[in-house]
């Protein structure tokens, strides 16, 4: 009898470890932070990418408008997938394109808005990377899309694709 | 001279715990930094790692420390922005407590099958005897 019940908890045990290794496999390695919504925006001052002059975030965000904030890098190779996309959306009158230069070269960074297009309203200079981890970000590229109410309603880790635009739209309609 | 003399004692003083106030801050930073999880990496301390991510980390910290925020302030940002996995020290809360609880719950289960195979070992010992 108690041969048996040892022999039940170890079966139940490994079954309850397999579980919980089957289950991990088919989890992602990569972590990404957990999105609560509706996050207030960052109260910053950051230098402007064309004037070289500091801009408060107040008077960057104060138009009754949508905004999306993307961060972005000239040596960031998924940036250049996803620039067209932001080009597309620039378009749009409902929404202001802002842009968070990643921790790059200045002259770096202007080639790569001159040969692909300046999809941004106002463009920041991130050199030390602490504004995008006030935006709580954890890499380039990354998208926020912020609400009229100023709140942060929408995260995109990685370079945008298609559906993501697709969503943007949505919010922003 | 006596003024002289004056000045260079302040000077030392003043340079002396300016040094040492120095030396408190790497040690505060040192410790936070070993703490917080380098997010992008595998299993290394934003302290470890020289990734792009960590480095921000790095100087946030070292700004927010500069700016009079303690140990405690600093890692609630961190946790604000971020969550709790940042940390490797978790909270206490309705997600971690399993956490907190499990080793303490196996370690008194592991003790009661010691402590009863020690008794039963020794009364069967008593009724050899």
């Amino acid at each position: 009898m108690k041969n048996k019940f040892n022999l039940f908890i170890i079966i139940t045990f490994l079954c309850f470890c397999f579980a919980i290794l089957y289950k991990g496999l088919n989890n992602s390695n990569i972590y990404s932070p957990k999105f609560n919504n509706l996050k207030n925006i960052p109260i910053f001052k950051a230098k402007d990418f064309n004037s070289n002059l500091f801009v408060d975030s107040k008077k960057i965000f104060e138009e009754d408008k949508f905004y999306i904030v993307n961060i972005w890098a000239s040596w960031c190779v998924p940036c250049r997938e996803e620039h067209s996309l932001l080009m597309e959306l620039s378009k749009n009158k409902s929404v202001k394109l802002i842009g968070l230069n990643y921790r790059d070269n200045l002259d770096n960074a202007k080639k790569f808005i001159n040969e692909f297009g300046n999809p941004y309203a106002q463009n920041l200079i991130d050199n030390e990377g602490s504004l995008s981890i006030e935006f709580g970000a954890y890499g380039v590229p990354e998208t926020f899309v912020i609400n009229k109410e100023k709140k942060i309603v929408k995260k995109f880790i990685g370079p945008i694709n298609e559906e993501a635009a697709e969503e943007i739209k949505l919010i922003i309609k | 001279m006596k003024i002289l003399k004056i000045f260079i004692i302040l000077f030392l003083t003043l340079s002396f715990s300016q040094s040492k106030s120095d030396d408190k801050n790497d040690e505060i930073k040192s410790k936070i930094l070993k703490n917080i999880r380098c997010l992008i990496c595998q299993g290394q301390s934003v302290y470890d790692s020289e990734s792009e991510f960590a480095l921000s980390i790095k100087l946030i910290v070292d700004k927010k420390i500069n700016v009079g925020l303690n140990e405690e302030q600093i890692y609630e940002f961190l946790r604000e922005k971020y969550g709790d996995w940042i940390i490797y020290d978790p909270k206490l809360n309705k997600n971690t407590y399993i956490l907190w609880l499990l080793p303490l719950l196996l370690f008194l289960f592991g003790g009661a099958i010691i402590y009863k195979n020690l008794i039963i070992k020794k009364i069967k010992f008593k009724d050899k005897k």
